[in-house]
């Protein structure tokens, strides 16, 4: 049996409730029979430290990565890897992580190309739930491996490749890094040089909203009317047309993404993971350099 | 280019293990990172930061009698960043001005650990080499 939902009166607000838990709900629901907590981070030795007691570790760059071809694990990795975590197909997954739940909304797209059906994330993250004094833990977490069955990836729902994008020109795309790296002042991040692209800018009719800019300063999401006064307001975007983010390989645009389908109730959005390292690379796609978002005549 | 025997030694105790035991060495250097003395714990201003590293690192370097000594600090909450400065520590510490001057700057990457970290991390590590090399060649 699924966990009931967190009904506090902030969660409520948004389009999704049911995907967002605050640091609360998973205090008073520690140890929960079908919960299991997965702590997913950038930097890879934080869970050793300490952990929220009981959680057990997914790490993006070991775990949800192909170690050769640029993609993620098939269905039969991702079924040993959920049982080696004694994840079932019904289980209740909350999701956290450092650096704002970034790698954590990474995880959690994951688990939706693969469909599993309730995974959550904990609002605030590792650092909200620290600051509030809460418990951690260095006990190692004892996982009675379980059955999850091989589920073929969707790579069409939630996902978006070159030619999905090529085809969406056009229509509304979120472009998630910063300023600099949407201009073409940059082509990486200013600690990020060995993921770079050949070119910089944007692709053509991107809008330029930088992924942090839907978290507070704590790592919380900002409230639902925030997020629609800057995503819908502000930017124009429009919860009943298809969207497409993008950041650089698709781990912030993972964040947006999240923002946009859970809790803005977007009808359609994608996440295309090739992002700016894969379009900022290709030859003969259209680029757009500089602050102007730019247009390309729509393929037929 | 070449290595120190310390630098050397951590090699191969890298090496030696499976890639998943590596991140526990990697931690055991992360808890092993030498507390800074007092004359720069209290003076926080003589360090210079490693401006590489996304969470606050900072070094300095002193060079007696042709000798190098490192000092390095970095937050517990950074840990991966904390086991490099420690590992560069282990590797430069109390080694001659020379030795440190020729160290080879891939050592980094000789760790085996470029599938197990992010390439931000790997980038913070080839920062805090740079600098220490860039301060002792300024002080000998």
């Amino acid at each position: 049996m699924p966990l009931g939902f967190d009904d506090s009166a902030k969660i409520n607000e948004y389009a999704h409730p049911e995907v967002l838990v605050s640091t609360d709900w998973l205090q008073a629901n520690l140890g929960a029979e079908n919960l299991v907590i997965v702590e997913s981070d950038e930097d890879v030795l934080l869970y050793a430290t300490g952990h929220i007691p009981g959680a057990v570790k997914i790490d993006w760059h070991t775990d949800l990565n192909d170690p050769v071809l640029r993609d993620y694990l098939d269905g039969a990795k991702f079924a040993e890897l959920l049982s080696s975590r004694g994840i079932r197909r019904d289980s209740t997954v909350v999701i956290y992580g450092d650096n704002k739940n970034w790698w954590a909304s990474y995880a959690l797209w994951v688990f939706k190309l693969f469909g599993h059906a309730d995974v959550r994330l904990l609002d605030g993250g590792r650092e909200t739930w620290i600051s509030e004094g809460r418990d951690l833990t260095t006990d190692v977490t004892s996982i009675t491996p379980s059955e999850y069955p091989v589920i073929e990836r969707d790579d069409k729902t939630l996902r978006a490749y070159r030619d999905d994008v090529l085809a969406h020109l056009g229509k509304p795309l979120v472009d998630v890094r910063s300023p600099q790296e949407y201009s073409g002042e940059r082509t990486h991040m200013p600690n990020y040089p060995e993921e770079g692209a050949l070119r910089g800018g944007h692709i053509p009719g991107a809008a330029s909203i930088p992924w942090s800019k839907a978290a507070n300063e704590n790592g919380t999401f900002k409230s639902a009317a925030d997020l629609r006064a800057l995503y819908i307001d502000a930017e124009a975007l429009d919860p009943a047309t298809d969207t497409i983010a993008y950041c650089r390989i698709g781990e912030r645009s993972s964040h947006t993404w999240f923002v946009l389908k859970y809790l803005l109730g977007f009808k359609n959005v994608r996440n295309y993971d090739g992002s700016w390292t894969e379009w900022g690379s290709l030859v003969g796609v259209p680029i757009v350099k500089g602050e102007v978002r730019g247009s390309w005549p729509a393929v037929a | 280019m070449k290595l120190t025997k310390p630098a050397v030694a951590v090699v191969d105790d890298f090496q030696s293990l499976e890639p998943q035991h590596r991140l526990e060495l990697l931690l055991d250097f992360a808890n092993e990172l030498p507390n800074l003395p007092v004359r720069y714990a209290d003076h926080p201003d003589l360090l210079e930061r490693v401006e590489e590293c996304q969470s606050p690192v900072y070094l300095f370097v002193e060079v007696t009698d042709q000798r190098v000594q490192l000092f390095l600090t970095a937050p517990k909450e950074a840990p991966t960043t904390r086991a490099f400065a420690s590992i560069l520590h282990s590797a430069l510490d109390q080694q001659p001005v020379d030795d440190v001057l020729s160290f080879d700057d891939d050592f980094p990457s000789m760790l085996g650990l470029t599938e197990l970290v992010s390439p931000l991390r790997m980038r913070g590590i080839r920062g805090m080499l740079a600098r220490i090399k860039r301060q002792v060649s300024e002080k000998s």
